[in-house]
């Protein structure tokens, strides 16, 4: 084994509470990745901390998928949830740099979720 | 406040290795605010995971990028073969961290040359060329393919080297050590090269940690993280520290791409020294049944493949973050407050592989 | 105050003779080993058709009962899966680059 990584279930209320956990930890964010498992989405965001590897994991349905942006915590996060946004329809909630759907222009909307349910509009980021 | 004006950068542009779009907000000649619009070689390439089998997909992910692209498919077999309990021979590691360190040299000298033609130096940019077709030679004879090399597969490597090949490799690898000497000592100590690359884009140690920077782009910034400090394939048995530098300004990740060329020539020969003889694959059986995040340390930066399957021959999910994605807000922030004619420098002072950051 | 750091590597190039092959009056160097194009030995070819299973891109056709061997030059990416595959040994690549070719077609042996 190379090296051991924990995965850490977590709720969507919760996301992003243990962000900040994770932030004032010092940890690094390095990815947002999603899977789609059947009808069901499965996101894991990933920090590392000095080369140990920790991941905050949950699911999703596909229709009408929603999470609350990361993006007032780490502020990297933007690049990330653009792309879940453009490629799986995901709709994320306060993102302090949203692309609206132009990030990723392919030809065919949302291609690794074929078949599935439009996502709802946008809500605009809360005024500071 | 002076007058406000938006200038369009890329997707083509002399400067820039592959196309990104840039919208530069410009307040008389600062740039002030970036928006960035990428996604002009999106080819979808996580999705072919559907079609190809996962021995077969790890020519696709070779082929992500040209530059990095060995470290792609070491990276995807690494995460199979963690999946699968594969034991990989020690030869078949060897020689996979040999190749990767070629690969590692070859990128960097690209990039040297890339920035030597940003701030409009064309001699420096076409003699770095130069010498890094000494280490495409090298690599051509040893795997194959100069670009992409096509000696990764799941279970160990494609084909062995013969020690009069390694001898020959190291002989090369001297002379390409000395013209390299005389490369870096015009990038660090020629003073029209500092004028255009000290105090430009400064990234303090926080921001690059808060914005997830990875690679020479984060090193530069003093924080001495290299993802070779996890020990995969041969690292483990090789003595290697890795290089930070704490100014935080294009010159520093200049200094210390420069220096981890020498690094890497100093690995090849220890890992030279130490290969044991013997197999260089193991068979694969079966598939694959789990999940791993595969992380590797690429010329740019870290590379992570999150790979995810369920016991049949195609993957459920390959996921590939690439440090040029982590790089990018790590670039917006360096962009807002430098010249107008600092920008090809900043862009390139990241090491941008766009086709990798955009698979 | 160093500056003109570049005169050594000026200096020394203003003599030699330059590093570039004059292509294609000049012959190009192959180097042995290389991957390039893809070449059988009919003679020797059971025609089991396992290249063609192998093969990454699918650019190889097997057409066992009229004994013939199809290959999409266009497709092939010299990746050596036949070669390492075949169990007569009748495939090999050369470190010759092909053909230009401006049309898709299938080469047949």
């Amino acid at each position: 084994m190379i090296e051991t990584q924990t995965m850490i279930p977590v709720a969507p209320e919760t996301l992003v509470a243990a962000v900040q956990k994770m932030r004032d930890e010092g940890h690094r964010l390095v990815q947002i990745g999603v899977t789609r498992l059947g009808e069901e989405l499965e996101l894991n965001y990933s920090f590392d901390r000095e080369r140990r590897f920790v991941n905050l994991r949950f699911r999703l349905p596909m229709a009408g998928a929603r999470v609350p942006s990361i993006s007032g915590v780490y502020w990297a996060a933007f690049a990330y949830e653009n792309e879940i946004h453009d490629l799986f329809g995901i709709q994320v909630d306060g993102n302090v740099l949203d692309f609206q759907g132009t990030f990723y222009q392919t030809a065919v909307k949302h291609p690794f979720i074929q078949g599935a349910a439009p996502a709802p509009a946008p809500v605009p980021p809360a005024q500071p | 406040m002076g007058k406000r004006t938006i200038i369009p950068f890329g997707p083509q542009h002399p400067v820039l290795p592959e196309p990104i779009h840039l919208d530069l907000v410009v307040e008389d000649e600062k740039v002030v605010d970036v928006v960035p619009s990428i996604g002009f070689v999106h080819r979808g390439l996580e999705k072919l995971v559907e079609k190809k089998e996962f021995t077969d997909f790890v020519y696709v992910a070779e082929r992500i990028c040209g530059i990095c692209s060995f470290i792609h498919g070491q990276t995807y077999c690494q995460g199979i073969e963690e999946i699968m309990g594969l034991a990989v021979p020690p030869r078949a590691k060897y020689l996979r961290t040999i190749w990767g360190e070629l690969s590692r040299i070859h990128s960097h000298l690209l990039w040297a040359g890339l920035m030597a033609d940003a701030f409009g130096f064309e001699a420096l940019f076409m003699h770095c060329w130069r010498v890094r077709e000494q280490v495409l030679d090298v690599i051509e004879a040893t795997t194959g393919g100069r670009v992409i090399f096509g000696s990764c597969k799941v279970g160990g490597v494609r084909r062995d080297v013969t020690p009069e090949q390694l001898d020959w490799m190291l002989k090369k690898l001297a002379e390409v050590e000395k013209e390299m000497r005389l490369l870096v000592d015009v990038f660090l100590n020629d003073d029209s090269v500092k004028h255009r690359l000290c105090g430009v884009g400064v990234l303090s140690r926080a921001d690059a940690q808060l914005l997830g920077a990875a690679g020479p782009t984060l090193r530069g910034s003093g924080v001495a993280d290299d993802m070779r400090l996890l020990k995969y394939a041969a690292f483990g048995d090789l003595d290697f520290q890795p290089i930070a530098k704490p100014d935080g300004d294009s010159y520093s990740r200049c200094a210390v791409r420069c220096e981890e060329l020498f690094q890497s020539v100093d690995l090849i020969r220890q890992a030279v020294a130490k290969i044991p003889a013997g197999e260089i694959a193991v068979k694969v059986v079966g598939a694959p049944n789990g999940e791993f995040f595969s992380r590797t340390e690429q010329p740019r930066g870290e590379l992570v493949n999150y790979i995810k399957a369920d016991g049949s021959k195609n993957l459920v999910r390959f996921r590939a973050r690439m440090p040029t994605f982590a790089n990018l807000p790590a670039l917006i922030k360096m962009l807002a407050g430098c010249e107008l004619a600092d920008v090809p420098v900043l862009v390139l002072t990241i090491d941008p592989c766009i086709s990798c950051m955009e698979r | 105050m160093a500056f003109f750091q570049m005169k050594k590597i000026i200096l020394a190039w203003a003599v030699r003779k330059p590093v570039t092959t004059r292509y294609p009056f000049a012959p190009r160097k192959a180097v042995p080993g290389s991957r390039g194009r893809l070449d059988i030995q009919i003679s020797a070819c059971i025609f089991c058709g396992l290249c063609a299973k192998r093969c990454p891109t699918a650019a190889l056709k097997v057409d066992r009962p009229n004994k013939h061997w199809h290959i999409d030059r266009l497709r092939c990416i010299s990746c050596g899966n036949c070669v390492d595959f075949c169990p007569k040994k009748c495939l090999k690549l050369t470190p010759d680059h092909g053909i230009p070719a401006v049309t898709r077609d299938w080469e047949t042996f």
